[in-house]
């Protein structure tokens, strides 16, 4: 290999990035941190030129030469752009592979890989835009993280639920109930047959409900419920704060009054804050249930920012027990094999591979525990067959509106989503095909369910065909 | 409009009419078909926060058909009829439970086996 080292002494001056780190020859190691990035470089910039730039200026790269680069080792330290491919059907998108050595990132830290990875160098001059596809993160650094406090089949041991998936509801309306009606709320939905309610993310500690009535309210409408129906049942008290010492003391106290589950918002909240929480929870006894705002801003643009799949990467190794991560059916619409894609890095232990879904890099977990996908969003009882069929038995179905707009109220709206999940669930393991009967099924069992007929009465049936759209 | 009428629940398929014979031999074929373990639990005044159920016998690693499966709730029912019997799954290779299901009520009237 050839050395970076000059052996000639200082020479001050700009270089041309491609000289130190375009390495097409590279081979990859195992334990190198791997990431693909979305290039679209400024009009004129060669794209070796601008692949390298971006794997210096992540890495150990300046825009000039420095005397203290006689000091250190730049092989051993530097990110090498190893790979640059045209992306088919976009003029002048690249997609620019780099290899960055293990020893550049603080063990169990997503906010230093964050920051170096996706620092500057989006601001870099000499490209027009950039986005970060995928990262693959080695095992000898995943090694180095906790993840999911409990991960999916502890918690369904924790809440004795199997063979099926998880059924929530986000209490609306989001904002200005007061602590003692919201309560109601939570125990009405939890009665009728839901395993779990939600904070909305921007239910905090606001002057119409303070967290400590609402933490004590729900968990009072926890307790009833679940004598009630003597199933286990639990909500997400949010604790993201203004402070991590906040957020640690609505923690403890949600402990302390005995609730299963509480919830973090991971953007807005912060890397760090999060990795802290998850280990509280994990040290606690506590699920951790993982809201994304925040996410539309960093992942929409198809060739500017962070595709989600890095951000729920990053949420696997910072430590989580649930993700949302949109629905392939409902308001938030997103493309399924992408989606589904990213629901497997979540909550597989070792994922192959597979351009097809945005899958860029093989990646092993090597026994981190997963992260169960929350699908959320415009979602209502004539949805139900396609969700089991999409998302099967790991994942949690949130139905807001599909629960509280019932017009019997929200314990019928959540009897009738509970009844078409079980409908879903028998009719699907007795071999029928949900796709195909999926309404059929939801009619038959409105026969002996007046709830979800008046559900069915509501909400129109909708068909689905899925187009595969290719989005890379 | 109604109001919903207060009721004690068992978790997966228990917001469904009671299982025929028939339909909860068909759970079970699709729960050996997946290659999980079966096993039977049962449990006189079960709460939400009593994880573990009573074990009858031991899993049944040998169960090749569902009557098999179905031949030992009859027994566990007849030793046991004041319990609520459930069937469970395990996954070996992922080394958890997988599967929970009601399949019978004591003193709701109907006996089904």
């Amino acid at each position: 290999m050839v050395q970076t080292k000059a052996s000639a002494g200082f020479k001050a001056g700009v270089q041309d990035y491609a000289l130190t780190y375009y390495t097409p020859d590279y081979t990859p190691k195992d334990t190198d941190l791997l990431a693909c990035f979305r290039m679209t470089p400024q009009p004129g910039v060669p794209p070796e030129e601008a692949a390298a730039a971006v794997a210096a200026e992540s890495s150990t790269g300046t825009w000039t030469t420095v005397w203290t680069d006689g000091l250190t080792d730049l092989d051993r330290y530097k990110g090498r752009c190893y790979d640059v491919e045209a992306v088919p059907g976009e003029d002048n998108q690249y997609f620019c592979f780099v290899a960055y050595p293990l020893d550049l990132f603080e063990e169990g830290s997503v906010t230093n890989v964050l920051t170096s990875l996706v620092g500057n160098v989006f601001g870099f001059k000499a490209l027009k835009a950039l986005r970060l596809e995928d990262i693959r993160f080695p095992v000898a650094l995943v090694k180095t993280f906790q993840g999911p406090p409990h991960g999916i089949s502890v918690e369904r041991d924790h809440l004795n639920k199997y063979g099926r998936p998880l059924l929530g509801c986000t209490i609306k309306p989001k904002l200005g109930l007061s602590a003692k009606n919201y309560g109601r709320a939570v125990y009405e939905c939890l009665r009728g047959g839901l395993d779990f309610t939600k904070d909305d993310e921007n239910i905090n500690s606001q002057p119409f409900m303070r967290w400590r009535d609402r933490f004590l309210f729900v968990q009072e409408a926890i307790e009833k419920a679940q004598a009630e129906t003597n199933e286990v049942k639990g909500h997400y008290l949010n604790v993201t704060a203004a402070t991590c010492e906040e957020m640690m003391k609505r923690a403890e106290f949600a402990k302390e009054i005995g609730t299963p589950i509480i919830m973090h918002d991971f953007l807005t909240g912060g890397f760090t804050a999060n990795t802290t929480l998850a280990k509280w929870c994990r040290d606690n006894g506590v699920l951790l249930h993982i809201h994304r705002a925040m996410h539309a801003v960093i992942d929409r643009q198809r060739n500017h920012g962070i595709h989600f799949r890095v951000l729920a990467k990053c949420l696997r190794l910072s430590g989580g027990d649930h993700l949302h991560s949109g629905t392939v059916v409902g308001k938030l619409e997103g493309e399924k094999g992408i989606t589904m894609g990213f629901v497997d890095l979540m909550r597989e232990d070792y994922v192959e591979e597979d351009r097809s879904r945005g899958i860029f890099f093989t990646q092993d977990w090597a026994s981190l525990p997963g992260v169960m996908p929350v699908a959320s969003g415009g979602i209502h009882v004539w949805h139900m067959p396609a969700l089991v069929e999409i998302f099967g038995d790991d994942s949690c179905l949130q139905f807001g509106g599909g629960t509280l707009g019932h017009p019997w109220g929200n314990a019928p709206g959540a009897t009738a989503n509970r009844v078409a999940l079980e409908a879903c669930i028998q009719a699907r393991n007795e071999g029928r095909d949900l796709m195909r009967e999926g309404g059929d099924i939801i009619r038959e069992a409105c026969k002996w369910s007046p709830e979800l007929a008046v559900a069915c009465e509501l909400w129109k049936e909708i068909k689905f065909e899925f187009e595969a759209v290719d989005t890379l | 409009m109604k109001t919903l009428p207060k009721e004690r629940r068992y978790e997966t398929l228990s917001y469904l009419p009671p299982l025929s014979d028939q339909q909860i031999v068909r759970q079970i074929d699709y729960m050996l078909a997946q290659g999980f373990i079966p096993a039977i639990e049962f449990e006189e005044d079960p709460t939400p926060d009593c994880h573990h159920w009573t074990l009858w016998k031991l899993p049944l690693f040998d169960a090749r058909t569902s009557n098999d499966v179905l031949a030992e709730v009859r027994e566990c029912r007849q030793e046991y009829s004041n319990s609520y019997i459930r069937v469970i799954g395990f996954d070996n290779i992922k080394q958890c439970q997988t599967v929970s299901f009601i399949v019978y009520k004591p003193g709701t009237g109907t006996v089904r086996y």
